[in-house]
This record gives C-alpha cells, sequence and structure tokens, in this order.
C-alpha cells in the first residue's frame, strides 16, 4: 500500500523516497515546475524578471565572516534548517526592482494577520511532511493508512487554512497577491475539495471508536467499551486528603507514536473487525487519494521562511527599542545615509545579555565617497565598519536593514581586508601577505563596489603604514569607490575631499567610559584613560533616594 | 491534612536559602551557639532550628500562634517527644526496609508503592493513637485543630478503604484498560477500569446485550509479544502507579513536614531545659506592630553568652519606647557589645515565635533585621578597610526599607574621627528619616555627641557603666556620651597599672 501513497510520476523533484531513505525536505523539494495556474505566480522571492533566473548560491561570499554576516545568517536560520534558507542569503539581487518585491512582501508580514496565517501554514505543512514520511517507514496497514490519512488531513488544513486567513488579512505585495490568487483557484479545485471532504469524515468517525482490553496472563480480549469507571481516580480520591504539595511525577513516560508492535497491530485488527464500515473507507480513501502535495505549494513554503527567518530575528531587537527600516536602494548615485544603525551580530549577543546597544548614524553626500573612522581603542570603530558593510548586504537581499531610515547603495560587490592573525604557512611575510591580498581585492573593485578596511598595517612601522595606506588610498578614491576605513593613522582622516573623518569618542567627565558612539569631526589623536567614580552612593541625599519612603 | 503547627494557614518550608543578612546576622549574633543550643547534638534539629530562626515574620499573629503552641509543648514534653519518636520512625523504617519507590515501569513503581503505604498506614494508625490519648491536653489553637484533624481523617472506615485498594491493586483477575484510537490508528487515552461487579442475577446475564468480544493469545515463547503485552499493561495502570506512588510521596511528606515543624519546638524544649540549669528566665515577648516604637524589656541577656558561660549572666533593663535610635557609648568591655546581641537575639527570637532571654519583654517586630558590624580583616584584601564596610553598607542599603532594623557596632571608624562621624551621621539620618529603626555602638564621640546636642528627640543614649575605681559592672545606664572610650584603663589593665 505504501506505493500508492504519493505518486512519485507526477511531481519527479519530490525525491521522498517510499523506502524511506531520505526524509522530504523542504530543501529537496525545491526548483519544481511552476503548476499551471490560473494567476501568473512564480515565486515569493523572485519576481518575474528574476523568476527565470533565480539563483541560489551555495557558498558564502568571502566577506562575510569579517563582517559577521556568518554569524548573523547563522542566527537568523538556526531552527530552520530544514528549509535550507542559507543559498537565499547567500545571494545579493542585482536589480532595484526584485528588492523592491521582496520590501513588498516582508512589509505585508509585518502585518500579524499575515505573517500569523504564515506561521500556521507552515506548521501544518511541516506536520504534514514528518507525517508522511512517518507513514512510509511502517509495517502494518491500518497503522500507516492512519498516518497517511493524518498527513492528508493536515495538508487540507494548511491549505484551506491559508486560503481563509489571505483572504481576510490586507495584502498590498505583488507576491502575496499573485500567490494568493493561485491558492484559491487551487483550494477550489475539485481534486482538493474531494481530498478535504473525504479526509474529514474518515477523521470523525475513527474518532468515535472507544474499545476495552482486557489483559490476564498471556491473554488479550478486545471488546466495546461499556462504560466502566477510572480506577486511578477512585484510588486518587481515596488518598487526596494527605495532599502536601508538589511531589514527583511518577508517570513514566513511555515512549509513544514511534510505531506498533505486532501485539497492538493485533489489537487494531480485532478494533478493525468490532467496526468493519468505518475501516473499509479507510482502505478506499488511501487507494483514491495517493499523491496530493502540490509542487508550487511546496515551493512556496520553503521561500516564504526567508522572510519568517528574517522577521523572527529582528522581533528580539525591535523589543529591545530598536529600529528597522526599508532602505531606499538605488544602483546609481552615491550619496548613502543610515540613521540609528547598529551591528546585528553585535546587538544579538548584548540583547541576549540585556545590556544596551549604541546606534550610530553616517551619510556621504556630494564628492564623498570614503569614510575615515579614528579614535580610542574599544570604541566601537571596528562595529561601526561592520555595521556599514551588513547595512548594504542586507539591503541588497531586499530585507529590512537596521535603523530608523537609510539609503542604500546597491554595489556590485563588498571587499572587506580586515587584519588577519600572522599564518606561519604562509611563506611571504605578513606585510606582503596584506598587500597581496589587498591587491587582489582592489584588482575585482569598481567604482560601483564598496570597500572595508579595518586596521591594515597596525604591525608595520609607522612611516611604513602612512605611506602604504595613503597609496591605497588613492587607488580606493581614483576608482570612485564607497567605502569605510578604520586606521589609527590621522594623516588619512583628511586625505582629499573624498574622505571624511569620523571619530570614536568618550565621555569628557569620564574618559574612561566608552560610550560607542562615533561621530563626524576631525581626527585629534587624543585618547583619555582616568577613572574617577562616586563610589558607594551612601550620602544621606543618595540614601534618602535609595531607600523608598 | 495538613500540619500548619508553624503558621496558622500554611506549611513551614524551610529549603529556601537564608535570607541575604543571614550569614552577617549568624556572625554578628553568634547564633550558632543558639542553634547548638536547640539542636542538642543532632544536625536536622540545628538546621532547623536555622531554618525556623530565620522564617520569623513581622506577622503579630504567626508569632502569637507559635508562641501559643510552644506552651503547649512547654506543658506536655513527654508527649512531644513521643509524637517525634514516630517520624524517626518513619525514617528507620524507610532506612532498613523500603528503599522507597523506584522502578523504571510503572508495574514497579505501583509494587513499591504498595508496600510504602502499607508502611505508612501502620504508623499512621500509632499517630492516631496518641492523638486519642492526649488530645485533652492542649490548649493551643495549632494543636487543637492538628489533633482533631487526625481524630477525623484517620477513621478506621478510612482504613478499610485503604486496605481494600491495596488488595485490589494486585489484579487478581486481569488488567482492564480501555481504549481510543489516536493519530495514526494508534491505541491512545489507554485509561485502567474497574470492572463492573459480576454478581448479575440471572435475569440480567440472559437479557443483556450480548456484545461482542475478540481474543487472542500471546505465544508463551513469543517474548517480543509478551514484551509488548506488558507495555500495553504499564500504560493502563501508568496513571495508578502514578497516583498510588504520590500518594505516598504525600503522606512521606505529611511526615516530613511534621518531623520539620515538631523540630523547631523540640529544639525550643532542649534550649528551655538548658537554660533552666542555671535558673536564667525566659518570657514570651509581647510583639508590637512594626511601625510603632516600642521597646521595654527587664533583664534582657544575652542567651549565647548564657550558654557559652554555662551560667547566669546580668541583663538589662531598657526603656526605648517611641526611640528612633538608640546610641550605646562608653568604656570598652562594658558590655555594649553584649548588649547589642542581646537586643539582636531577642528580636530574632521573638519573630520566629520563640521565648525570649529576659524577665520581660515588650517590643516592635521589624520588616527586616540587619546587622553591621565592623570587620576584624579585609579577608579579600582588595580595599581599604573603610572601602570594605561601605560597600557592605551600600548592599545592606538596597535592601531598606521602612520599619526594618539595623544594629551598627563600631561602624565607620577605619578613618580619623572626623570623617568616620560625619559618614556615620550622614546614614544614620537618612535611615531614621526612612524609619529604619537604628542601634548604634559607638565610639564616634563627635557623631554620639552631635546627636545629643540636636534637637531630635527621638534617640535614647546608653552608656556602659564604670564605678569610680574602674571596675565595670556590664551594665547599661542612660546617659550622655562622654569623651573616652577608657581605652586607657584596658591598656592598664593588659599592660599592668604601673606601666
Amino acid at each position: 500500500m505504501s506505493q500508492q501513497l504519493l505518486d512519485m510520476s507526477e511531481s519527479p523533484n519530490l525525491t521522498v523516497s517510499i523506502d524511506g531513505q531520505a526524509p522530504a525536505s523542504i530543501a529537496q523539494m525545491r526548483d519544481m515546475p511552476s503548476s499551471v495556474g490560473p494567476a501568473p505566480f512564480h515565486s515569493i522571492l523572485f519576481n518575474g524578471n528574476e523568476a527565470k533566473t533565480r539563483r541560489e548560491t551555495p557558498d558564502a561570499p568571502p566577506f562575510f565572516a569579517d563582517l559577521n554576516l556568518d554569524q548573523i545568517v547563522d542566527a537568523i536560520t538556526a531552527g530552520k534548517q530544514d528549509y535550507d534558507l542559507k543559498p537565499f542569503f547567500y545571494t545579493p539581487l542585482r536589480d532595484p526592482d526584485a528588492i523592491r518585491y521582496r520590501q513588498e512582501v516582508a512589509r505585508d508580514l509585518e502585518n500579524e494577520s499575515v505573517l500569523g496565517a504564515i506561521r500556521t501554514f507552515a506548521h501544518r505543512m511541516s506536520m504534514m511532511r514528518r507525517y508522511f514520511v512517518l507513514a512510509n517507514k511502517l509495517d502494518y496497514p491500518y497503522h500507516q493508512a492512519g498516518w497517511f490519512l493524518e498527513a492528508a488531513d493536515v495538508y487540507c488544513e494548511a491549505v484551506a487554512g491559508l486560503v481563509d486567513d489571505l483572504s481576510s488579512a490586507r495584502i498590498a505585495s505583488r507576491g502575496l497577491a499573485a500567490f494568493h490568487a493561485f491558492l484559491g483557484a487551487y483550494a477550489a479545485s475539485e481534486r482538493f475539495s474531494k481530498l478535504l471532504t473525504d479526509a474529514r469524515k474518515l477523521k470523525a468517525d475513527l474518532a468515535s471508536v472507544q474499545y476495552c482490553i482486557l489483559i490476564k496472563d498471556e491473554w488479550v480480549k478486545v471488546r466495546h467499551y461499556e462504560a466502566e469507571v477510572d480506577y486511578s481516580v477512585d484510588v486518587e480520591a481515596t488518598f487526596a486528603r494527605f495532599k502536601q504539595g508538589a511531589v514527583n511525577d511518577y508517570r513514566i513516560k513511555l515512549a509513544v507514536g514511534t510505531g506498533m508492535n505486532h501485539v497492538e497491530a493485533q489489537i487494531l485488527d480485532l478494533v478493525a473487525r468490532l467496526y468493519p464500515d468505518i475501516f473499509a473507507s479507510l482502505d478506499v480513501f488511501c487507494a483514491q487519494h495517493g499523491s496530493f502535495l502540490d509542487p508550487t505549494v511546496a515551493a512556496f513554503d520553503r521561500e516564504i521562511q526567508f522572510y519568517v527567518a528574517y522577521i523572527e530575528y529582528t522581533a528580539r531587537f525591535k523589543q529591545a527599542g530598536l529600529k528597522f527600516c526599508y532602505p531606499d536602494v538605488a544602483a546609481t548615485g552615491k550619496a548613502v545615509a543610515s540613521s540609528e544603525g547598529f551591528d546585528l551580530a553585535l546587538a544579538g549577543r548584548l540583547v541576549g545579555r540585556n545590556s544596551p546597544i549604541i546606534t550610530n548614524d553616517f551619510y556621504l553626500q556630494g564628492p564623498e565617497r570614503v569614510i575615515v573612522v579614528s579614535g580610542p581603542n574599544q570604541g566601537g570603530k571596528t562595529t561601526f565598519a561592520r555595521t556599514f558593510g551588513q547595512l548594504h548586504y542586507l539591503a541588497s537581499l531586499g530585507c529590512p536593514v537596521p535603523g530608523r531610515e537609510a539609503r542604500l547603495f546597491l554595489c556590485d560587490r563588498i571587499l572587506t581586508h580586515f587584519e588577519k592573525q600572522e599564518d606561519i604557512t604562509n611563506l611571504r611575510g605578513k606585510l606582503q601577505d596584506d598587500l597581496v591580498r589587498i591587491h587582489d581585492a582592489l584588482d575585482q573593485a569598481t567604482s560601483n563596489s564598496i570597500v572595508i578596511m579595518n586596521e591594515i598595517f597596525s604591525s608595520t612601522v609607522l612611516q611604513d603604514a602612512v605611506f602604504l595606506s595613503q597609496e591605497i588610498m588613492a587607488c580606493i578614491v581614483h576608482l570612485d569607490a564607497l567605502g569605510i576605513w578604520v586606521t589609527f593613522i590621522d594623516e588619512l582622516a583628511s586625505f582629499s575631499e573624498q574622505t571624511v573623518s569620523m571619530v570614536s569618542t568618550i565621555v569628557p567627565e569620564n574618559p574612561a567610559l566608552r560610550t560607542f558612539k562615533i561621530v563626524r569631526k576631525p581626527a585629534d589623536g587624543l585618547a583619555y584613560a582616568m577613572s574617577i567614580a562616586e563610589k558607594h552612593h551612601l550620602t544621606y541625599h543618595h540614601l534618602l533616594e535609595r531607600i523608598q519612603p | 491534612m495538613k500540619v500548619f503547627l508553624m503558621y496558622r494557614d500554611q506549611d513551614f518550608e524551610p529549603k529556601r536559602q537564608l535570607p541575604p543578612q543571614g550569614a552577617a546576622l549568624t556572625e554578628d549574633l553568634e547564633l550558632d551557639t543558639l542553634f547548638h543550643a536547640m539542636a542538642g547534638g543532632d544536625p536536622f534539629l540545628f538546621e532547623m532550628a536555622k531554618q525556623a530562626v530565620f522564617s520569623g515574620s513581622g506577622d503579630l499573629d504567626t508569632i502569637r500562634y507559635r508562641q501559643a503552641v510552644l506552651q503547649d509543648c512547654l506543658n506536655n514534653p513527654a508527649v512531644i517527644r513521643d509524637l517525634y519518636q514516630i517520624l524517626l520512625e518513619v525514617i528507620e523504617r524507610k532506612r532498613h526496609r523500603w528503599m522507597g519507590i523506584y522502578g523504571r515501569a510503572p508495574s514497579s513503581i505501583l509494587g513499591s508503592s504498595v508496600g510504602m503505604v502499607q508502611m505508612f498506614v501502620d504508623l499512621l494508625k500509632k499517630l492516631r493513637q496518641i492523638a486519642d490519648q492526649h488530645a485533652r491536653q492542649f490548649e493551643s489553637e495549632g494543636f487543637i485543630r492538628f489533633f482533631a484533624m487526625l481524630d477525623e481523617e484517620l477513621d478506621d472506615g478510612y482504613f478499610a478503604r485503604v486496605d481494600d485498594h491495596l488488595k485490589r491493586l494486585r489484579f487478581r483477575d486481569g488488567v482492564l484498560i480501555s481504549a481510543v484510537l489516536g493519530k495514526g490508528n494508534e491505541g491512545a487515552a489507554y485509561v485502567l477500569r474497574k470492572p463492573h461487579e459480576r454478581k448479575r442475577g440471572l435475569a440480567e446475564r440472559i437479557f443483556s446485550r450480548p456484545s461482542s468480544a475478540y481474543s487472542f493469545r500471546i505465544h508463551p515463547r513469543d517474548e517480543h509479544g509478551a514484551r509488548a503485552l506488558a507495555d500495553l499493561q504499564d500504560r493502563g495502570i501508568n496513571l495508578v502507579a502514578n497516583a498510588l506512588a504520590q500518594a505516598a510521596d504525600h503522606i512521606d511528606s505529611f511526615f516530613d513536614v511534621l518531623r520539620i515543624e515538631l523540630a523547631f519546638y523540640i529544639g525550643c524544649l532542649n534550649l528551655a531545659e538548658q537554660l533552666a540549669q542555671w535558673d536564667e528566665p525566659v518570657t514570651f515577648p509581647l510583639p508590637a506592630p512594626a511601625d510603632e516604637r516600642r521597646f521595654v524589656v527587664r533583664g534582657l541577656y544575652d542567651v549565647c553568652l548564657a550558654l557559652t558561660m554555662q551560667r547566669r549572666v546580668v541583663g538589662n533593663d531598657v526603656n526605648a519606647d517611641a526611640k528612633d535610635l538608640v546610641i550605646i557609648t562608653g568604656a570598652n568591655q562594658g558590655g555594649k557589645s553584649t548588649f547589642l546581641r542581646s537586643v539582636g537575639l531577642a528580636q530574632v527570637m521573638m519573630q520566629c515565635g520563640m521565648f525570649v532571654a529576659a524577665e520581660s519583654y515588650q517590643a516592635s517586630v521589624c520588616q527586616g533585621l540587619f546587622t553591621h558590624y565592623r570587620r576584624e580583616e579585609d579577608a579579600t584584601m582588595t580595599s581599604g578597610k573603610l572601602d570594605e564596610e561601605l560597600s557592605r553598607m551600600s548592599t545592606l542599603a538596597d535592601r531598606l526599607i521602612p520599619n526594618m532594623m539595623v544594629l551598627f557596632n563600631e561602624s565607620f571608624a577605619a578613618t580619623n574621627e572626623r570623617e568616620g562621624s560625619e559618614i556615620a551621621r550622614q546614614i544614620t539620618r537618612a535611615l531614621v528619616e526612612r524609619r529604619v529603626r537604628v542601634f548604634f555602638v559607638t565610639h564616634l564621640y563627635e557623631f554620639a555627641h552631635s546627636w545629643f546636642q540636636s534637637t531630635m528627640g527621638s534617640a535614647l543614649f546608653l552608656r556602659a557603666e564604670r564605678q569610680a575605681d574602674g571596675t565595670r559592672t556590664f551594665r547599661l545606664v542612660e546617659g550622655e556620651p562622654l569623651e573616652t572610650s577608657y581605652g586607657k584603663d584596658l591598656y592598664e589593665a593588659v599592660f599592668g597599672a604601673a606601666a
């Protein structure tokens, strides 16, 4: 019977194996041919133009580690491994309209009722897959049929529920509107309606079955239930007077649902004899509804999780009072700006510890191309540079970015150079190694690239560092690329009209305190180290404040 | 069935951590000496004495409730010790005959639970007997309720019902389980059923609906099948095994709670018996509400000092009614610290419902008692001495609310007198204004003197007494702070007058 559970010939990309070797992970359900539907729906991630060329990138881009984007994507996709979402996060978009297509969908999903609808749908689809895989692994026909029925039933619920939920929600995005039209037509099809009616009737019938088992020595008797009372309740009532508060739970967690042994199977067969009609219609159901999963529905189920994962990840930051915005993304014009942006990876660690998260602003206008960040150590300079890169990358995915508002540049590539630990196996000296890597990076750079440099040449003698830095800066400026450069070399800050100086700041009264604020001002080369505090707050006035009347 | 000998309407739960100030209180008031006296060498009694003493509340009703129960104990020490003996037997039997409830299968849990319950039932019967014999001798609300409860809940009819269950749970006629079809047609909602009684009339048997039934048998050599059947049976009896095991646990914890609550009173009996040896007086204190300022004591002595010296010690008479602040100055080794400790000890003993070490004692309860004593050494060496004192004070300040009480002993003296006095003055002033009661033993003359001169009438000044010849009486008298602390006396006593 298991051969009939899903008719593979209808959807060749569904690699669910009948012998149960490979679970039907969503990843394997991707790239299915779009079903011919009444509405021109292609994909929830790619608009009509890009749908035909939609890509997934198997490996992370090279700058991911430097910008801590690897941590961010790991955190976003954690718990959603089944959907294999990383290839989407590794693939930036090139077309501003494709970005807007995603931003529209993401905006729709900010509506709780839309997001709730998708969550419910996703949950049901994942149950469907679990039941389905389970059914394929089982040995006893009525047991198998039972789980197949569950899978079909929860699939019906998923589809019908989503159609209803989306109908009552306000949808503005092109993507969701097209999908809703497609799904409505599918749900109204005769094939789907029959599946739904049959499944519900059968479930209700099976739920009405109740029976008794009498076990004595090696004999088992199966018969109808005759309203005998619950004996445990009786015993519990007798001893209730001794109740003293919480005690151990002695209920043994008896393994449930992982299968059926031959004794249970024999009992089930006898139950089937007690209720012959119901079990006959179960056989018919399995024969008629072999394959029920629509490939477009399956692809949507995976792709929509790209948005859900991101929304779920950002929720914790919004809760902490941080803002996200839909950036204005343009492929032309290099004026960029962001207010209240922050490093999403760092924020992820801080938010878990309830530490405050400092946001920063930046803008580049007119001829300005490169931000040069200097100032005290541990002042948040590297974080600021990462934020710059993260914002641009996340924007190119069509995701909302950290900050209150942002206008960002749709670059062709991001190039980073963060100083690395010396590699012993590398025979070239460290300085030479750095230069080779920088050269390679600049070779790839175009006027549409973004270059991010972090504390390079810090182990070189100052004179060399100044010279080399100025040379490289000249290259970047000549390219007319956008960039950010964290450095201890003040000279870079005033390199040309294309460079802008920003400095990490300190609290004037307590130079030991870092504000993690990076502001536009000339590099002053000063680093303070002093600390003084009124330690114990035990003066009369302090105490009056501390002890509430 | 609830014990309720510590509270009128709740169990005493000792597993809580000591309050944050517990360690300092224990050290500064030398509470371990008190606990040892109450324990009489029994570590459990020691722990319970500690827990009970720290369970003190500002609730006058609870204090009076325990005082009455304790009075009953003092009147009937032999009965109380007999009751306690049963609880020791519970532990003894568990240790030697039953290991408790164990097993990974419901059937073994059920089996061991039946055994446990059977054993407990025997001891419950003993408890009932004591109640039958002595209940009339008790007068406190707590004991009257307790004995009435035993009488009502543990009657013969009840014991018979329990015996019937213990017999049925051996399942001589097989195990009857009902079930429904869950997801995937797997059996679910297994419920153990009580079979219908078989004594039906002949006519009923003939005309009752013939219900279809199918049977099968596991082959004797089918071990896998036998295990499967046992599993199924386990599903059926899982809940009843749990119910009985929990019943055993509940009875066990009833005995436990009784043992814990009686432990406190046994501790009090032990302490009373020791103090009686030296004719030291004890009295039930008259507690007053926390927002009043009552403190009238006669013959208040340091119970820990008496226990250490094994003899009667000097007591003090003090009237600090309507005072927010008591400042104690005067001669070194003149009894200042002893007095401060006697105040703290009486306060904690009163608040946990004990008698106190005095001839008579009336005082307001407090919302929390804290001590701030000058420490000998800074153990961590990370900060200076004053710094350490202030950081402790800061921690303490975080916990203070009005109507708490703080005992300072030589605090803030780790700097010169002017600065120390200023710190002490500011802190004390803020505390008093926030309605925190303060007892302050100090050598800081400027501090004490400025309070004495100020118009604030809410302070009482006590001075360690000294005779004209320099000998100390260890009694405190009311009096203005004096400028010297007779350190010279001490020096002379140690180095010889001729020096």
